[in-house]
């Protein structure tokens, strides 16, 4: 984040920073959906999500070193954007296979425990997963190779526009888009829909709710795979307790758009992107983080449904 | 079995016992010292997560506000000066109104949402004391905290207790004294909870955990039981957060207050045995013991025998998040009511053993009527 806030200081007025936050928003609103498609369908507060993205992100980390992107100097434009490429490939098969293998080894057998139980459990996970992020690559930041361009595209307007930014919203939105369509015109996202509605209806109905669960986890840990590769080429520097406070702003950001709502995933993102990066230039960094728990309070106490949480009764 | 019966009162026992044996360590009793204060702190926890079972992610918050209540009651650097017994007082009165005060507008929040704004209620108070510079010294800390015990003691020369054994602290809150204050107070609230777990107001709370809605239509206030519940672990909390600082005589760096400790609380109440106040001091000896003695025992074993370092996963400590979230997890999956069960909760999470008896009673009945009055009656399991 500190990298961050040093751009921001380059540039000037009130512009430049919605601008930053609605791109850091989208961001924090693809780990945000994987909550909420999580919590929509089993009411489990995953905790461990976050730590997944961290996870992420060191393998984006360890592919770029892999491939040998990060130690020469000059790259050609078609070796960088294949890098990128096989990141955001491998990185979400991986963040969705794990995801489902938890699922399936630690949170099936608790299916009919009480939440505290799973919640718990999740907790676990998340300790299990930041300690196998400290083996991996210690305990301090690492850098992430710089692989995209800082080049202003607007550079007479005043207004800081880089192609990290294009490339943030050009990954994050029609990943978003898929997922919509995903979920609305597949059998299988009719099935999520169907479970999250009413998981003993849908069982009856035939739908096979542990097979649904298991996607559900596979899809909500390819989007935080996504959002790491993204995250990494972004802020790049990643260290194994990011996944902690990002998972925290992501889950606000779901809760602040209801709960288990997709559009209100994607709003209460763009809104905590925006609300911290505001609040970073006019209170003052330190506060910021107070800032955005601040508003999950408040949410949760008057109005815990969210903002899009009333609108539609489905909860994916 | 009667041996084991009365581990607790053999352990408090030997260990008020410690500082006189001939190994005893200045350093080690400092480490028990400390056990001894989050012991209290987790018996706090147990109050509002075992006996009410409101999941509470922010107990750190208290033992901070405690901590930090001392400080700002005794360092030089603030006009109050005062002793530690009105300091802890103090403590004990701030984090519990501020319990109170920030939890009545979220007690109709259902369990998990209830969870996560009690974290950002601990991390906003961890920010709070981090950011707030002229009052709390930001990451330095307050100190020095170096106050007399009792109003108008100042009990900083132990000289004369020093003759016995020229090991002992020069001061109050140096070892071995803190280390019995710290046990006697462990103990009293031992003592306090049992009375309390069987008053009217524990039973109510018991009630409010396994059913509110049956405890409600039974005439029990939901919400006051939670306020009290409250008061009463953030109240022990910031207790411990006072001997916290005593101990350090600082208030050390708010890092020390943050999300893992809460967390680590939560893992101590749960491997122990919700809701029993033995296996919360098992919790605590266990997954505390492992983190703040064994683990440097052990480095320093490697170190010497082996060589190696350096390498996180070469440590013992590297592995200490491993440990505490394989811990939960398999906590969660085979025993789930903890080391040491309390026995209602017990019940709860294995329906099979009411199940059980049931079945046994049953049988019991055909056999009377069938008429085989020679066949024995089965135990109750």
């Amino acid at each position: 984040m500190i990298e961050l806030f040093a751009q921001t200081e380059t540039a000037t007025g009130f512009g430049q920073f919605l601008l930053l936050g609605l791109v850091i928003g989208s961001l924090y609103a693809l780990i945000a959906l994987g909550y909420t498609m999580v919590y929509g369908i089993i009411e489990l507060i995953n905790f461990a999500h976050g730590d997944l993205f961290m996870l992420g992100s060191f393998l984006a980390l360890q592919l770029a070193f892999w491939i040998g992107v990060s130690t020469a100097t000059d790259q050609t434009t078609v070796a960088l954007a294949g890098t990128v490429l096989i990141m955001l490939i491998l990185t979400p098969l991986f963040c969705a296979s794990l995801n489902a293998a938890v699922d399936r080894v630690v949170y099936r057998p608790l299916r009919n425990s009480p939440k505290l139980t799973v919640i718990v459990s999740a907790i676990g996970v998340s300790f299990v997963f930041m300690n196998l992020g400290l083996f991996w690559k210690g305990a301090s930041p690492v850098k992430f190779p710089d692989l995209i361009s800082d080049q202003n595209l607007f550079p007479d307007s005043g207004i800081r526009f880089t192609w990290k930014d294009v490339m943030v919203v050009g990954v994050t939105v029609p990943t978003m888009i898929a997922l919509t369509l995903f979920v609305r015109f597949t059998s299988m996202g009719k099935a999520m829909r169907a479970t999250a509605q009413n998981p003993t209806a849908a069982r009856l109905m035939g739908i096979n709710s542990d097979r649904v669960i298991a996607v559900t986890f596979a899809i909500g840990g390819a989007l935080a795979g996504v959002a790491s590769v993204v995250y990494g080429l972004y802020v790049k520097a990643v260290d194994y307790q990011m996944g902690f406070q990002n998972g925290l702003y992501a889950f606000t950001a779901a809760v602040l758009g209801g709960v288990g709502n997709i559009p209100g995933a994607v709003l209460g993102g763009l809104i905590i992107g925006v609300v911290g990066e505001l609040g970073k230039a006019y209170i003052g960094a330190k506060w910021s983080e107070a800032i955005i728990f601040g508003i999950l309070i408040l949410i949760l106490i008057f109005r815990p449904s969210g903002l899009l949480g009333a609108r539609t009764r489905e909860k994916v | 079995m009667n041996v084991l019966r009365y581990w607790v009162q053999a352990l408090f026992i030997l260990l008020a016992a410690y500082p006189f044996l001939p190994f005893a360590e200045a350093n080690r009793g400092e480490q028990f010292t400390i056990l001894f204060i989050y012991s209290i702190l987790a018996l706090g926890l147990n109050v509002i997560l075992g006996y009410t079972g409101l999941l509470h992610l922010g107990i750190a918050a208290f033992f901070g506000i405690g901590a930090y209540t001392v400080g700002i009651l005794t360092v030089p650097f603030f006009p109050f000066q005062q002793s530690f017994l009105v300091a802890a007082l103090a403590a004990m009165v701030a984090a519990s109104v501020i319990g109170v005060v920030t939890t009545a507008p979220i007690l109709r929040l259902r369990g998990d949402y209830l969870a996560l704004v009690t974290l950002g209620f601990g991390l906003i108070t961890l920010y709070a004391i981090r950011n707030l510079d002229a009052i709390t010294e930001g990451t330095k800390g307050l100190n020095p905290i170096d106050p007399g015990p009792l109003p108008g003691v100042s009990g900083q020369d132990m000289s004369a207790w020093q003759r016995i054994n020229p090991d002992w602290g020069r001061r109050w809150y140096n070892y071995p004294y803190l280390y019995f204050v710290t046990l006697g107070v462990l103990a009293i609230v031992m003592i306090l909870l049992r009375n309390l777990e069987r008053s009217r107001l524990g039973r109510a709370w018991v009630a409010l955990r396994e059913d509110e809605l049956a405890a409600s239509c039974m005439g029990l206030n939901p919400a006051r039981l939670k306020l009290a519940a409250i008061a009463i672990g953030a109240g022990l909390a910031g207790l411990a957060g006072a001997f916290y600082a005593m101990a350090l005589s600082t208030t050390g760096n708010p890092q020390a207050f943050d999300f893992t400790l809460s967390m680590i609380m939560v893992c101590c109440v749960i491997l122990g045995g919700l809701g029993n106040r033995a296996g919360v001091l098992l919790g605590v000896f266990l997954l505390m013991g492992f983190d703040r003695i064994l683990t440097n025992i052990l480095d320093n074993m490697i170190q010497e025998n082996i060589g190696v370092g350096g390498a996180n996963y070469l440590k013992v400590s590297g592995w200490k998040l491993f440990i505490f979230g394989m811990v939960l997890i398999l906590m969660m999956r085979f025993r789930p009511e903890g080391l040491l069960p309390e026995k209602r909760h017990q019940r709860e999470l294995h329906p099979e053993f009411d199940e059980a008896i049931g079945e046994a009673a049953a049988k019991r009945e055909t056999a009377q009527q069938t008429g085989h009055p020679t066949r024995k009656p089965a135990p109750p399991s």
